[in-house]
């Protein structure tokens, strides 16, 4: 020990190599990793924002509302009450933000309906369900039942 | 210009005790104050989804694909039909993931029921556990993401997901799952599911806030999260769900 102490000149160069490791290491790290990392835990925060920045493509029920009022109205009476608006006529986002130039198209009564309401053993008892064949022989729904307010 | 080696050495080190101080600051001090009026903290979200309500119609998934442009034979969520003979093991099937919905089943001396199924944003998710790069992590919100631009694509989640609800996209072989459209909770709106679900069998619900109806719905009914044995602390639970559900 009393040695190496004697002939801590060897100590230099070595000590020097381990800074300069040392700093190389902090420079690499500085630059790879960004800047807010785990600000709210191990990952980049710049995340969440590059996520939230997705368009959407529903609208949504208030913003239908907000024009179409008077359809609103009709539905709100019926039993269709709680059916989004967009939950048939599809997604009307590019509609809402531009009305003129995105008109949507009307869905097809035929396939829409029986989506919900042709019979399965599987759902609930209460949820009206027909066998389409059956029941309409081929006429439309819309022709009996309006969608806004089905019920007869 | 005439250096020894000696004069290289000093410079350098000179330059690079500069850059690492410089460095150090900047991290220090570079963060960017996130500057909008949805507060992370002041949410905690999660899901109910009612199985007496499901109709089976496929409206989440088809919903889901259009709101987040899911590959196509991929799903973010998809709807399980279950019929089960008394006594025996359930037969669950999924056709394309009930994206045109189902067949009509017609026996009815079984028991069925149809269980919607997405991400269940679980609190202490197996998923962010296994991530070797910090790409898949909990939001402060509740959610569980994915930092597209740090996933390698290892997969490691894939398989630790009991629910099965992640799959490598093919075209960006980086993983993907449900968001939650947390594009679409962090300005007010409701997932791109629930809003499309015809009978109200999926309801967005935020734990943090104490007028939401989640916490009367927990209260009141009989609920269940999936694998609760696996101790993910599962944030989607599920109303009346039968116990041969996996």
């Amino acid at each position: 020990m009393r040695r190496l102490l004697r002939d801590w000149v060897h100590l230099v160069r070595p000590a020097l190599v381990l800074l300069a490791g040392i700093g190389i290491f902090l420079v690499v790290r500085g630059a790879v990793i960004p800047k807010a990392f785990g600000q709210y835990g191990h990952f980049r925060p710049g995340a969440l924002d590059t996520i939230r920045q997705r368009p959407i493509s529903f609208a949504g029920q208030d913003t239908c509302v907000m024009c179409h009022d008077d359809q609103a109205k009709v539905r709100a009476s019926g039993r269709h009450a709680h059916v989004a608006c967009e939950a048939c006529h599809g997604p009307l986002a590019l509609h809402a933000n531009d009305p003129a130039a995105n008109v949507p198209k009307l869905p097809d009564v035929a396939d829409l309906c029986r989506r919900c309401h042709e019979k399965d053993a599987a759902k609930p008892r209460k949820f009206p369900q027909v066998v389409t064949v059956e029941h309409s022989q081929g006429v439309p729904c819309d022709a009996c039942h309006k969608p806004h307010n089905p019920h007869i | 210009m005439d250096i020894s080696r000696r004069d290289l050495f000093t410079i350098g080190g000179k330059l690079l005790v500069l850059a690492s101080v410089g460095a150090t600051l900047e991290q220090i001090t570079g963060a960017a104050p996130p500057s909008e009026s949805y507060k992370m903290a002041e949410h905690w979200w999660g899901m109910i989804i009612d199985i007496d309500a499901c109709i089976g119609c496929g409206n989440c998934v088809r919903a889901c694909s259009k709101e987040n442009g899911v590959p196509k034979g991929y799903f973010r969520t998809w709807v399980e039909r279950y019929e089960i003979e008394e006594g025996e093991q359930p037969h669950v099937e999924s056709p394309n993931g009930a994206i045109d919905g189902f067949p009509p089943a017609t026996r009815t001396d079984l028991k069925s029921f149809f269980v919607p199924k997405l991400c269940n944003h679980c609190a202490d998710s197996p998923c962010v556990q296994v991530c070797p790069v910090g790409a898949t992590f909990v939001s402060p919100d509740g959610v569980v993401l994915v930092d597209e631009t740090y996933c390698l694509g290892c997969r490691y989640c894939v398989q630790a997901c009991p629910y099965g609800c992640r799959y490598l996209h093919p075209d960006k072989d980086t993983v993907d799952k449900c968001t939650l459209c947390y594009h679409r909770i962090t300005q007010g709106l409701t997932t791109a599911c629930c809003e499309n679900c015809p009978t109200g069998a999926r309801m967005l619900v935020d734990f943090k806030n104490p007028q939401d109806p989640v916490h009367e719905i927990l209260r009141n009914n009989k609920v269940q999260v999936l694998k609760p044995y696996m101790a993910t602390g599962a944030k989607v639970y599920y109303k009346d769900l039968d116990g041969s559900v996996r």
